[in-house]
């Protein structure tokens, strides 16, 4: 009895466990429309959440599931394509107008059921097959979009999809999209934090290290990995409608394989590891891919060439540190902890 | 090296959008510098290089700057840098850009930003100033179907060729650019016996070649790039035995240079479109020699590509805009939108005029494939059709009868052909 009465006095509240260095960087998110222009606001932080939502997706099911997913920007368009469809476009022949609390619940329900469908065909493979069976369905989407005129409306797709006027809002200023989508970001953050904590989580990284095990103790694996994909689709689902929105149009190319590569390329360069890493791989990437050419014409080379900026970006931080930007972080401390005294953390 | 790296960058988020001398224009230059038109929007690019330093880098007594924004051909990517040109590098000017669907995401991004003015670069769908057009977005060449206008009559009046089958590309140029080909022939009493559509990127066209009905005169191919260069291969194999028509993008450089012997099958292929490279006309002659003396051999294509023509009536319209108005881009550009409106435009290809919305009429060039003599092929300017408007010489209301382009739209048998 007195052990119990004796915990509570250490139990802090949940205010007090955050680490400053997340209070910070909350504030500064917070302020942040006070000092950048519209331009950083939409185009780079904008995109990086909305980015990061996708990569995230990818990162709950490669980190805590083992799986490396590469159909969760094809699950993201499918999202897009379905809020074009059901809700209001330029292409008024295919789209049904129907009211925002109506198509964004459809766009979440027919993205997630895609993503666990393909997730209920690809947790039957492992490793490299997974990336295989995935890119393969991902092409096939591509490509299906790409020729369905009655759906998809094929190669043009959808223009002039934009966010509903909520609360007298234009959520497609920089400054509110800017709010929206770092608000999305953090409710998927604190989701797949919560997730990995819960007993599915936990069960499911059990699946991640011993399958085998986790099928003895009476886990049912197969339905473990798929719910996850259909998890990990929700989020993509939202992050595809954030995307649809900021471009205002989805076409076949928003979904094609360059677009599948960069999202394992985001996840990977942040680091799969833990969820904060596709937001900062994808801070990284939307960086290069907008300022690349003015880098390179900063040095009097040709603007033409910036993709090679781009590659090389990458290529360091997978070669240095496999773990992407995080574990370059990770070995930093690590590496300045050694010289300080483990007891009192002061410096030898 | 990394202080100026990091300096770049810094610059980069600091430099607020505006933040230039007063006596300077910014330009942006919209092109497709990654993907399938990467080499001819790199052309695009020298091109506008060019303009400018014709202009002496002057345009109404101010400092012409160009900005180059890289896109790869989707229309996310060319919103998404042209929204970085106005808002970051704070240009008054957009140049681009390249293909169809860019051009029709560029139009509605172009109402978001009323004061700028988007010039197109060489971008061919119809419904780009044809529905619902921006007013601030001026094409100074001709769209995917007025390219086509002419072959039609063409081939049924000099080759006396009635009945062809049709194979073009499944996506809005492919439907656009036989639109223009289709109206002119059924309207000369020509027959489309029957239509294939192959999507873009095909390497198997077996299964059409062996559809192919066998009473035709001649086949209509609108596609291009590797795609003309498979289909002609599998062609070839076939037997090869009746006429070919070839589309805008069927006999350009790219197919005409390819190697092996599967482009034979071209030759003797009548084609249309916005330019022919052995075109007398002085203003053209100059204009080639102004390209292939400003650059290197190896940094330029033989004679400019379509697309560097399309980047370069743009420069020339941009910077015969400013000069009109003697740099004065106050009110919202009015007077700059007011210029571009009216005044005719001299281009190597002839005088453009625009018409209400905003879009080019001009000359067409039909040519033939013929061979050069030295193993190679080149292209013979046949015949010139003059004032080619976007309606194809239909009053507005009979074309927008007719429908949008695409995989049904033209019918032929209303336009007094059959099939």
């Amino acid at each position: 009895m007195a052990l119990v009465e004796r915990s509570t006095p250490y139990q802090s509240s949940w205010a007090e466990r955050i680490p400053t260095a997340w209070w910070i960087a909350g504030l500064v998110a917070l302020i942040m429309p006070a000092f950048v222009n519209d331009f950083i606001l939409f185009q780079v932080f904008g995109w990086t959440f909305v980015l990061g939502m996708i990569a995230l997706s990818l990162m709950f099911l490669a980190g805590y599931g083992g799986m490396v997913s590469l159909i969760q920007m094809s699950v993201a368009a499918l999202g897009g394509y379905m809020v074009a469809i059901f809700g209001t476009s330029g292409v008024a022949a295919i789209s049904m107008d129907l009211p925002w609390w109506l198509y964004i619940p459809i766009a979440v329900i027919v993205a997630a059921a895609f993503g666990t469908l393909v997730g209920a065909l690809a947790v039957r493979t492992e490793g490299i097959y997974t990336i295989m069976i995935t890119l393969a369905i991902a092409s096939a989407f591509f490509y299906f979009t790409r020729q369905n005129y009655g759906i998809f409306n094929g190669y043009s797709g959808f223009n002039l999809v934009v966010p509903p006027h909520l609360f007298g809002v234009d959520w497609r200023q920089p400054m509110p999209f800017y709010y929206l989508t770092l608000g999305c970001a953090v409710l998927s953050y604190l989701a797949v934090v919560y997730v990995s904590r819960s007993p599915f989580g936990l069960a499911l990284q059990g699946v991640r290290d011993n399958p085998r095990r986790m099928a003895a103790l009476g886990f049912n694996v197969t339905a473990h990995r798929i719910a996850a994909y259909t998890f990990a689709s929700v989020i993509a689902a939202f992050g595809g409608i954030l995307l649809v929105w900021q471009n205002a149009q989805i076409s076949p190319g928003t979904a094609g394989i360059p677009a599948v590569i960069d999202i394992l390329v985001i996840a990977v360069v942040g680091g799969v590891r833990r969820p904060i890493g596709p937001f900062i791989g994808a801070l990284i990437y939307t960086v290069l891919r907008t300022f690349s050419p003015d880098i390179l014409t900063g040095f009097g080379l040709s603007g033409e060439r910036f993709k090679l900026l781009i590659g090389l970006g990458f290529l360091a931080v997978v070669f240095f540190s496999p773990d992407g930007v995080l574990g370059l972080w990770e070995r930093w401390r690590a590496r300045k902890g050694r010289g300080r005294d483990p007891l009192t953390g002061e410096a030898k | 090296m990394k202080k100026a790296l990091f300096a770049s960058v810094a610059t980069c988020f600091l430099l607020p959008a505006g933040a230039m001398a007063e006596d300077t224009i910014k330009i942006g230059v919209l092109v497709a510098l990654e993907g399938v038109f990467a080499a001819g929007g790199a052309d695009g690019v020298r091109n506008v290089e060019l303009a400018v330093e014709q202009a002496g880098g002057m345009a109404g007594g101010k400092k012409i700057e160009l900005v180059v924004a890289p896109s790869d051909t989707t229309p996310d990517t060319a919103v998404r840098q042209a929204r970085k040109l106005i808002e970051q590098d704070g240009v008054d000017i957009i140049l681009g850009p390249l293909s169809g669907s860019e051009g029709i995401a560029m139009r509605d991004y172009a109402k978001t930003v009323p004061d700028k003015t988007i010039i197109n670069g060489i971008s061919g769908a119809l419904e780009t100033t044809w529905v619902d057009p921006a007013p601030n977005f001026f094409r100074f060449n001709l769209d995917g179907s007025q390219w086509g206008a002419g072959l039609g009559s063409y081939v049924v009046k000099e080759k006396g060729w009635n009945k062809v089958a049709t194979v073009a590309a499944d996506y809005s140029f492919g439907y656009t650019n036989f639109l223009g080909f289709a109206v002119d022939f059924c309207r000369s009493g020509g027959e489309i016996v029957e239509r294939f559509w192959v999507p873009l990127g095909s390497s198997d066209f077996g299964g059409v070649i062996a559809a192919m009905p066998d009473d035709i005169d001649a086949i209509y191919l609108g596609v291009g790039g590797t795609d003309a260069i498979n289909f002609l291969n599998q062609y070839e194999q076939a037997g090869a035995e009746t006429n070919l028509i070839g589309g805008t993008i069927m006999a350009d450089q790219t197919v005409l240079t390819s190697k092996g012997r599967a482009k034979d099958a071209l030759i003797g292929t009548p084609t249309s479109g916005p330019l022919a490279t052995d075109d007398p006309s002085p203003a053209w002659q100059a204009y080639v020699k102004a390209y292939q003396d400003a650059f290197p051999e190896s940094e330029r294509f033989p004679s400019p590509s379509l697309f560097g023509v399309g980047y370069y009536v743009a420069a020339l319209a941009a910077i015969q805009g400013i000069n009109e108005v003697g740099g004065d881009l106050g009110d919202g550009q009015a007077k700059l939108r007011e210029a571009l409106s009216t005044k005719p435009l001299d281009t190597p290809l002839g005088t453009v005029t625009l018409n209400e919305n905003r879009q080019a009429s001009g000359s067409v060039f039909i040519t033939e494939v013929v061979e050069d003599g030295a193993g190679g092929l080149k292209v013979e300017l046949k015949s010139r059709v003059d004032n080619v408007n976007q309606t194809l010489g239909m009053t507005p209301d009979e074309f927008r009868a007719m429908g949008l382009p695409s995989r049904d739209t033209p019918d032929c048998t209303a336009l007094g052909g059959k099939g």
